[in-house]
C-alpha cells in the first residue's frame, strides 16, 4: 500500500502472539496520535458506530513524544474503564514539545460503552515493540497493547 | 534464536547453560513438541534476559506453557533474593493475580445439560464482563480501601460467600503485606465498578464435568468425587485496578532508574532494588491488587452459586476446592545449594504448586498437597493436578498455568469464524455465550498450544501431578 493508501486507512493490525500490534498514520504526529486512538478504541468496539453524544477533555504531560504516546493511550484505557466512556470522534487535539516536556491537550467526543458490543478489554499499553517514524509529510506511531 | 544453544536434559526438561552475563542458566520445562513452539518466538531470549537480572537464584525457570511476553516470557518463574536482588512489574503481569478458581457440586452433567442454556443466560447476567454490561457492584473509596486491605473476608461479612470459601483460598484470599494508600486514585476508579466481573480476552467462566479422574484418592480430597460430577472453573483477575498498578509502578520504576533502563535490553524488565522504598511500595500495591482480584473471584463463586440455586433449586451446593493466582509475587523462604534463602518468586503466568506438609496450604491439603487448576483453551479439556515436593526442589514449587497462545488475536480472527466455531462447539454439546463473536473466534483452540501436552510435561517432571481431566459443558466468556 501506499503512504496515500495508507493514510484513507487511518491504521492496520499485524500479527502478534498474544496480543495486538497496530501501526497509526497521519500527515503529522497529531493526526497518528489520534488515528492511534481509534485503533485503540477498533480493538474493543466498532468506532464508526459510536455516537459522539458525551464531551471529555484531557491534558496530558510527559517528558519525551513516546511517554507523551503511551500516556495519551492510558488515558484512553482509563476513560473506558472508570467513565464506561468510547471514543467517537476527536474534536481537537494539541500538541507541543520543548526540550524534556511534551504537552497534549484534547477534546474527546463518544458515548455510553453500556450501548455497544465490546469486542475486548484492552487492559494496558506497553512500550514493547513502540515507534514514531516521522518522514516528511508521513508520521507512522506503532503500538502493542496488552489485552 | 538461532545463536541459543538449548541441552536437552531430559524427555521433559531442557537448559541453557549459565555464559556471558547469566548469572544463572536457564531450565525449561519441555517435551519436544513444545520446545518447537517455543522456538518460534522469543520466550528464550527472554528467560535468558531474565537469568542477567540482579539477585536470581538457581535458575531462570520456563514452564511448559511458556511464550514471549513483555520483557518477561508468560509461563516463567524468577527468585529474587529479597536483600540483594530486585522486584520487576513485568515479572507478575499487568493482569495482577489473574488466577482460577474451581468450585465442585452435588450435580451430575445429565442434570446440567438440559438446562444449559437457561444456566448460562442466568450467569451472563450475574457475572457480566464489566466494560459495557456493568458489574452489579460499585464500591465507594473506603470500601475499595478495605477490599484490598483484607479481601473477600470483606464480602464473607456481608453474607456474600463463606468461611470455607476464604480457607480454601490461596493464601486465605489476602497478602498481609497490602498497603491500599499505595494504590494510585487512577487504579481505584478503574476499578470501582469492577468487582464480580470478568473481563475479556481468555477469561471466561466454564461449567464443566469430571471426564477422567487419573488419582482417586487425591481427588476425593479435593471433593472430586466421581465422572460425570459437575463442576465450575472461573478465570480472571484484578481488572482495570490491578492493570493500572502495574503501568503505574513501570512507569515509577523507569523515571527513579533511568540508569537501569539504559542497561536493559527490553524496557518491560524495569526492576526496583529489592531493598529500595519503590520495591517496597510496588510489592504493597501488589498485594492490595491481589487481594482484589480474590475478592473478585470471590464474588463471582457466590454469584455462580446464586445462579445454580435459581435454576436447579436450593438442594444445589456448590464448594470452592481452590483458588490459585498464577500472576504474583510472593515472599518465600526456598533451600538453594543448600542454604535457605528468602526470595520473591515472580510467577508470572505460573501456578504455585506445594506439596504435602507445607504450612501455606489449608489443613484440608496438607497429606495431599495443594491443588492447581490448568485451563485448556475454549472447548478443550482443563486439569486438576497437585502440587509436590519435588516442585519446591525444581521450580520453586511451581508448574504452568494455561495452554499459552500460538496464534495472535489479529490472525485468529482472519483464521476462524466465531459464528462456524460455536456452531462446531455446540455440535460437540458445548454452548458459548459470549459478549461478542470475535470474542469467540480470538480464543479459538487452534490459536493455542496443546494442553494435554503441557500437563504431561508437568507431571512426567514431577513438579504438578494428574488428578483429574475436566471437559466444557457451557462457557461464558466477555
Amino acid at each position: 500500500m501506499d503512504k496515500k493508501e495508507l493514510l484513507e486507512k487511518r491504521f492496520e493490525f499485524f500479527d502478534h502472539t498474544a496480543d495486538a500490534l497496530f501501526r497509526a498514520y497521519g500527515r503529522d504526529l497529531i493526526e497518528a496520535f489520534s488515528n492511534a486512538a481509534f485503533a485503540l478504541s477498533a480493538i474493543m468496539t466498532d468506532i464508526e458506530l459510536v455516537s459522539p453524544n458525551r464531551k471529555r477533555r484531557l491534558v496530558v504531560e510527559s517528558k519525551n513524544e513516546e511517554s507523551l504516546l503511551y500516556d495519551f493511550l492510558e488515558e484512553i484505557i482509563y476513560l473506558i474503564d472508570a467513565e464506561n466512556f468510547f471514543l467517537s470522534k476527536i474534536a481537537e487535539l494539541k500538541i507541543s514539545c520543548q526540550a524534556f516536556k511534551c504537552r497534549l491537550e484534547a477534546e474527546l467526543l463518544g458515548d455510553d460503552a453500556s450501548n455497544y458490543t465490546v469486542y475486548a478489554i484492552v487492559k494496558a499499553i506497553t512500550y514493547n515493540e513502540m515507534l514514531i517514524i516521522k518522514e516528511p509529510g508521513f508520521v507512522t506511531v506503532q503500538v502493542v497493547p496488552d489485552l | 534464536m538461532s545463536d541459543i544453544i538449548t541441552k536437552k536434559i531430559n524427555d521433559f526438561s531442557y537448559l541453557v547453560e549459565k555464559s556471558k552475563d547469566m548469572n544463572v542458566p536457564v531450565k525449561i520445562f519441555a517435551s519436544k513438541e513444545l520446545m518447537k513452539d517455543m522456538e518460534k518466538d522469543r520466550c528464550i531470549e527472554q528467560g535468558i534476559n531474565v537469568s542477567k537480572l540482579p539477585g536470581i537464584k538457581g535458575f531462570s525457570l520456563m514452564m511448559p506453557d511458556a511464550h514471549q511476553g513483555y520483557g518477561f516470557s508468560i509461563g516463567g518463574v524468577a527468585a529474587m533474593d529479597c536483600e540483594t536482588g530486585c522486584i520487576s512489574p513485568g515479572g507478575i503481569g499487568f493482569d495482577i493475580n489473574c488466577g482460577v478458581r474451581l468450585l465442585t457440586s452435588n450435580l451430575e452433567k445429565n442434570d446440567v445439560y438440559p438446562k444449559i442454556i437457561e444456566l448460562l443466560n442466568e450467569l451472563y447476567n450475574n457475572v457480566p464482563p464489566g466494560v459495557g454490561k456493568k458489574s452489579l457492584f460499585k464500591l465507594t473509596d473506603d470500601e475499595l480501601d478495605e477490599v484490598m486491605k483484607r479481601g473477600p473476608a470483606w464480602t464473607v461479612e456481608r453474607k456474600l460467600g463463606t468461611n470455607k470459601d476464604l480457607e480454601n483460598c490461596e493464601s486465605n484470599g489476602y497478602l498481609k503485606g497490602a498497603k491500599p494508600e499505595k494504590v494510585s486514585q487512577k487504579a481505584k476508579n478503574r476499578g470501582r465498578s469492577q468487582l464480580g466481573t470478568l473481563g475479556s480476552g481468555n477469561h471466561f467462566l466454564e461449567i464443566q464435568y469430571v471426564d477422567k479422574i487419573f488419582d482417586s484418592g487425591i481427588a476425593k480430597a479435593f471433593g472430586i468425587k466421581n465422572e460425570g460430577q459437575v463442576v465450575v472453573l472461573i478465570h480472571c483477575g484484578s481488572r482495570g485496578l490491578g492493570h493500572q498498578v502495574c503501568s503505574d509502578y513501570l512507569r515509577a520504576m523507569e523515571d527513579e532508574f533511568p540508569e537501569i533502563v539504559k542497561e536493559l535490553p527490553e524496557k518491560n524488565l524495569i526492576y526496583a532494588p529489592a531493598k529500595s522504598k519503590l520495591a517496597k511500595d510496588y510489592f504493597a500495591a501488589m498485594c492490595a491488587a491481589a487481594n482484589f482480584a480474590w475478592t473478585n473471584r470471590h464474588i463471582i463463586g457466590h454469584q455462580t452459586r446464586l445462579s445454580f440455586k435459581k435454576i436447579f433449586g436450593k438442594g444445589v451446593k456448590l464448594n470452592t476446592v481452590y483458588d490459585v493466582a498464577h500472576n504474583i509475587a510472593k515472599k518465600e523462604i526456598h533451600e538453594v545449594d543448600g542454604e535457605n534463602v528468602n526470595v520473591y518468586v515472580h510467577r508470572k503466568g505460573a501456578t504455585r504448586a506445594f506439596g504435602p506438609n507445607n504450612p501455606e496450604i489449608p489443613k484440608k491439603y496438607q497429606k495431599t498437597g495443594q491443588p492447581i487448576f490448568i485451563p485448556g483453551s475454549m472447548g478443550t479439556s482443563s486439569y486438576v493436578l497437585v502440587g509436590t515436593q519435588h516442585a519446591m526442589k525444581e521450580s520453586f514449587g511451581s508448574t504452568a498455568h494455561g495452554a499459552g497462545r500460538l496464534m495472535s488475536r489479529h490472525r485468529a480472527n482472519l483464521e476462524f469464524k466465531g459464528q462456524t466455531l460455536k456452531d462446531q462447539l455446540e455440535k460437540n454439546k458445548i454452548y458459548v455465550k459470549a459478549a461478542s463473536m470475535r470474542g469467540i473466534s480470538e480464543e479459538a483452540p487452534n490459536a493455542y498450544k496443546d494442553v494435554d501436552e503441557v500437563v504431561k510435561v508437568s507431571h512426567d517432571a514431577g513438579i504438578g501431578k494428574l488428578v483429574a481431566r475436566l471437559k466444557p459443558i457451557g462457557v461464558i466468556k466477555g
